[in-house]
């Protein structure tokens, strides 16, 4: 198993350096003169020839890539340029709530998303197949940022049943613990009112944000299903008389989540992505609202850091989702 | 006259699809008599899993049973619902040998989860998965699989051909079936393979007083293993008959021109001309008439007659209602 | 004749081509079939707020602007986005996945790697920076996720192109001394046609929903246009006493890409008998 992992994740590094390319041109070719940039309108030509010597951005690019390559390394992004604090410590301040969320979501959308593709699956072209496919494709179709409105109005403005905004309620402050994340270190410190507070905060941002992986969990797993029942073994199943509901919910379900695991892996990023809009709807303090921001105040520093944070996610999630796949499947993990 | 463990009388299944409807099965029957073992012979597309899946209960979505009767020791199995064939029919008092046994294991789950499966549901009496555990390794014993202890906790792809198809012979035999269908269980395998499990079938079936149903397309096969046969041509019976008699001296101008095709037992390749007709554009009448080199204008105007000409023996076939035998 | 009688029994594709007329038939229509047209510029500050009402079916917007007008002419604006958005996309990324699938080599793995690197970018956050760098404008939105959706295209020719190439008839095409062009317009690109349009298809809906999540986040659309993201963004003040405000111009955005989206499937089922359904 760790061969196996090793190789995997051997083959992700290519594109983790591709996209340290792409980053690298992004910021070196976007402002014509980032020295001249960073100088002001008043600058002498001496003092923006001083900052660019300072940059290194006299030297050449393989040398300038190299630098920026040290500096990904120490995980040096510079500062901020909205919250003049080093991007890399803001970003670990607020990496746990976003992870927070995004695992609540991606919970949520597993927990009810593959039972209703089993569903659908087995009741192909009948109306709770036709019903489930119209709700998930118009779960994909919803804008997240309306749908987190919508149901701000009703569960929060007009029932009062759930927080509006934010990660705690007023004058609750997360105790310090060594995960960073409000749920989990309120527990370990053993203060269940705030980890109740917490939790009431998390339901509605979450929800808003499981929707589009709940819709696209639903609709791999019917398709996965729909082909596996074409399989022999599901005809044996039935031939030796094993009722119908066990052969589904536990030999057909499995063979079914190999392409559903993909998914979810490929979710991941996506939710990364989608908490950019839920976050800052939300008032979450994490790095999607942090992203926002950023773009406002066109802070490239942040957006680069990001940028790369993510892709980085993506490939670790690439290599997670390989071994929950042997994990799943013996016959790769035969192959070693 | 001990009661058949199988019967089956004009049997019609029809299968709605897209071009409209089919009649997969027009008019079939066959009788298996206790402790026999009867073969079902016929070219693919004949109807032959159409059949199996009929006896069992298992015709596909749209499919639907038109006429006749599926007698199992004297039960109508038609009459059945689902849950009463799950619970005393399928797998416990019918059981089933697939044709491809790779296809047939689940890839991912080990060979005991899968086999043990059958006897959680079909043998009451084996409670703990340890002693369906120990009642499956004996079983593998028997079929003569090696390393029966450790073949449990392994998966479908780390056996070859010839030892899944033991694996589910095996399993067939757990919940002590009174009738084995076999669904070409060789024809996946290499010749040596084929002969061993042929050998072996044939042993279980005197050794657990089975009563076997072998489909196949396989005369040499036929030969071979089973006490009686029955010919299908697009899903009608056209003859049956003990083994022995049937294949030397076949009635039926099919049997004749099938038996012709198979090259160990005719000194040239002979082949039927023309094709399989296909199930949606079935000829009436007999529908072997437009390929056969005897038909009349009257085998196509109705359905054939069913006649015994020797005891024993029923063949479906207008030539031998003035008894005269063709030349 | 088999495949339009399967797809007319396939009733979610149905509503979705339905709906995607709908659509069509409303940004055309959209300023004839509005009750207030002039409603697009013009505001009634006395009438500011007004819940829904038979003279005002959606009610009225801050600005005291007919909602129902509003969501009716917005159609317009969304599909010249999805449309200009998918066709520059198209333009881009079908001839790059034509070159990339018929040659092999230095370019076609330059081709593929690149699109691969843009496919794991995290595509609203690239659109995003780059609407931020281009200044937000319905236009700059426009060319940030056109340079954000070719690569889908790219790949779909790309395998497609690959595949086909493989195949025989263009060896006989190649034996006969057609050119390569000819044979990549003529003879691939008419074969490799169908995911295009499946994609291209979905690919409507998907822009016209990252569209309204650039002009929500104030990216996109500027006022006084009537957008519906902008429309969401602009109610979020007005609540929860103005729901009409926030729930109609949101549910425009649904249900306009739920048309694209379910009609996409339908024709994916059509193309791809194999069932398989990605997003």
């Amino acid at each position: 198993m760790a061969g196996f992992v090793l190789r995997r994740a051997l083959l992700v590094l290519p594109s983790l350096f591709g996209l340290l390319i792409v980053t690298f041109l992004l910021i070196r070719m976007v402002p014509a003169d980032p020295a001249a940039a960073l100088a002001g309108d008043n600058a002498t030509p001496a003092q923006v020839q001083a900052i660019r010597e300072q940059m290194g951005l006299d030297q050449p690019l393989p040398a300038q890539f190299l630098r920026y390559l040290g500096d990904v390394a120490r995980l040096d992004f510079g500062n901020s340029s909205y919250s003049s604090r080093p991007v890399a410590l803001d970003i670990r301040e607020r990496l746990p709530a976003t992870l927070e969320l995004t695992f609540a979501a991606l919970l949520i959308a597993t927990v009810l998303g593959v039972p209703l593709g089993v569903i659908a699956a087995v009741h192909h072209n009948r109306w709770p197949d036709f019903l489930l496919r119209v709700l998930s494709v118009a779960g994909i179709a919803m804008a997240a940022f309306w749908l987190a409105i919508m149901l701000q109005m009703l569960f929060a403005m007009r029932l009062g049943w759930l927080p509006l905004r934010g990660q705690l309620s007023v004058g609750l402050t997360a105790p310090d613990g060594p995960t960073g994340s409000v749920l989990l270190d309120s527990l370990i410190a053993g203060r269940l009112d705030i980890f109740t507070d917490a939790l009431r905060h998390l339901v509605l941002p979450a929800v808003t944000l499981s929707l589009g992986g709940l819709a696209t969990i639903t609709r791999f797993t019917r398709a996965g299903v729909l082909e596996t029942l074409q399989k022999d073994f599901v005809g044996y199943g039935r031939a030796v008389g094993v009722p119908r509901r066990r052969l589904v919910w536990i030999y057909v379900l499995r063979n079914s989540v190999v392409a559903t695991v993909t998914q979810i892996g490929l979710l991941f990023g996506g939710l990364i992505a989608g908490a950019v809009v839920v976050e800052s709807i939300y008032d979450w303090p994490g790095i999607g609202s942090y992203t926002v921001q950023a773009i406002l105040t066109a802070d490239s520093k942040v957006m680069l850091a990001v940028t790369l944070l993510i892709g980085l996610i993506y490939a670790v999630v690439n290599i997670l989702t390989d071994m929950v796949h042997a994990l799943i499947d013996p016959r790769l993990r035969d192959e070693g | 006259m001990a009661v058949d463990t199988l019967a089956v009388t004009g049997l019609k299944v029809s299968i709605q699809g897209d071009e409209g409807t089919a009649r997969i099965l027009d008019h079939i029957r066959l009788h298996l008599a206790p402790g026999r073992i009867l073969g079902v012979v016929g070219e693919s597309g004949c109807g032959k899993s159409t059949l199996i899946r009929a006896i069992l209960g298992i015709l596909p979505e749209g499919a639907r049973v038109e006429a006749g009767e599926v007698m199992f020791e004297g039960e109508n199995l038609l009459a059945f619902s689902e849950a009463e064939l799950n619970r005393n029919v399928r797998g416990s008092r019918i059981s089933f040998i697939p044709q491809d046994p790779y296809l047939a294991l689940n890839p991912l789950f080990t060979i005991g989860q899968q086999l043990t499966e059958t006897l959680r549901w079909h043998a009451p009496a084996l409670r703990s998965n340890a002693q369906r555990r120990a009642r499956l390794v004996e079983l593998l014993r028997r079929v003569q699989l090696p390393d029966a202890e450790g073949a449990l906790d392994r998966y479908p792809h780390q056996f070859s051909g010839g030892q899944r198809q033991r694996l589910l012979i095996a399993a067939a035999l757990a919940c002590s079936p009174r009738l084995v269908i076999a669904d070409e269980p060789t024809t996946a395998l290499d010749v040596t393979t084929q002969q061993q499990i042929l050998v072996l079938l044939r042993e279980l079936v005197t050794e657990f007083g089975l009563s076997m149903l072998f489909v196949t397309h396989d005369l040499g096969v036929v030969a071979e293993l089973c006490d009686a046969v029955c010919v299908i041509y697009s899903g009608q019976t056209v003859e049956s008959g003990p083994t022995a008699p049937l294949l030397k001296a076949p009635l039926h101008p099919y049997t004749r021109a099938l038996l012709g095709c198979h090259p160990e037992r005719s000194e040239g390749f002979a082949g039927i001309p023309g094709a399989v007709p296909s199930p949606l554009r079935a000829p009436p009448g007999c529908r072997f008439a437009p390929r056969c080199a005897h038909a009349r204008p009257a085998c196509s105007a109705r359905a054939p007659h069913l006649l015994t000409p020797e005891p024993g023996r029923q063949v479906d076939c207008i030539l031998y209602e003035q008894d005269t035998v063709p030349a | 004749m088999l495949i339009l009688r399967k797809f007319a029994r396939d009733l979610p594709a149905m509503l979705g081509l339905g709906i995607v007329l709908v659509v069509v038939f409303l940004a055309i229509f959209g300023p004839w079939l509005a009750p207030y047209p002039q409603d697009a510029f013009q505001s009634h500050l006395l009438q500011r707020l007004k819940p829904p009402s038979a003279a005002f079916p959606f009610g009225t917007d801050n600005l005291g602007r007919d909602i129902l007008s509003r969501v009716i002419l917005g159609a317009r604006g969304a599909l010249k986005v999805a449309l200009a958005v998918v066709g520059a996309a198209m333009a881009i990324g079908v001839p790059l996945g034509l070159l990339a699938g018929y040659t092999r080599g230095f370019v076609s793995e330059l081709i593929m790697r690149v699109t691969d690197v843009f496919l794991a970018l995290p595509q609203l956050i690239l659109a995003l920076a780059l609407a931020q760098l281009l200044g937000a404008s319905t236009e700059s939105a426009m060319l940030a996720l056109a340079l954000t959706y070719w690569p889908y295209f790219t790949r779909i020719v790309q395998a497609e192109t690959r595949r086909l190439s493989a195949s025989l008839f263009v060896d006989a095409l190649q034996g006969l001394g057609a050119g390569t062009w000819r044979i990549l317009l003529l003879h691939i690109l008419p074969n490799a046609l169908s995911p295009v349009i499946v994609r291209a298809t979905i690919g409507l809906g998907f822009t016209i929903l990252v569209a309204a999540v650039l002009g929500f986040l104030g990216m996109g659309a500027t006022p006084p246009d009537p957008d519906w993201g902008l429309a969401v963004a602009q109610s979020r003040t007005y609540l929860p006493g103005a729901w009409w405000f926030a729930t109609f111009p949101g549910l425009a955005i649904l249900v306009a890409v739920l048309g694209f989206n379910l009609l996409g499937d339908g024709l994916r089922d059509i193309a791809d008998p194999r069932l398989r359904r990605s997003r």
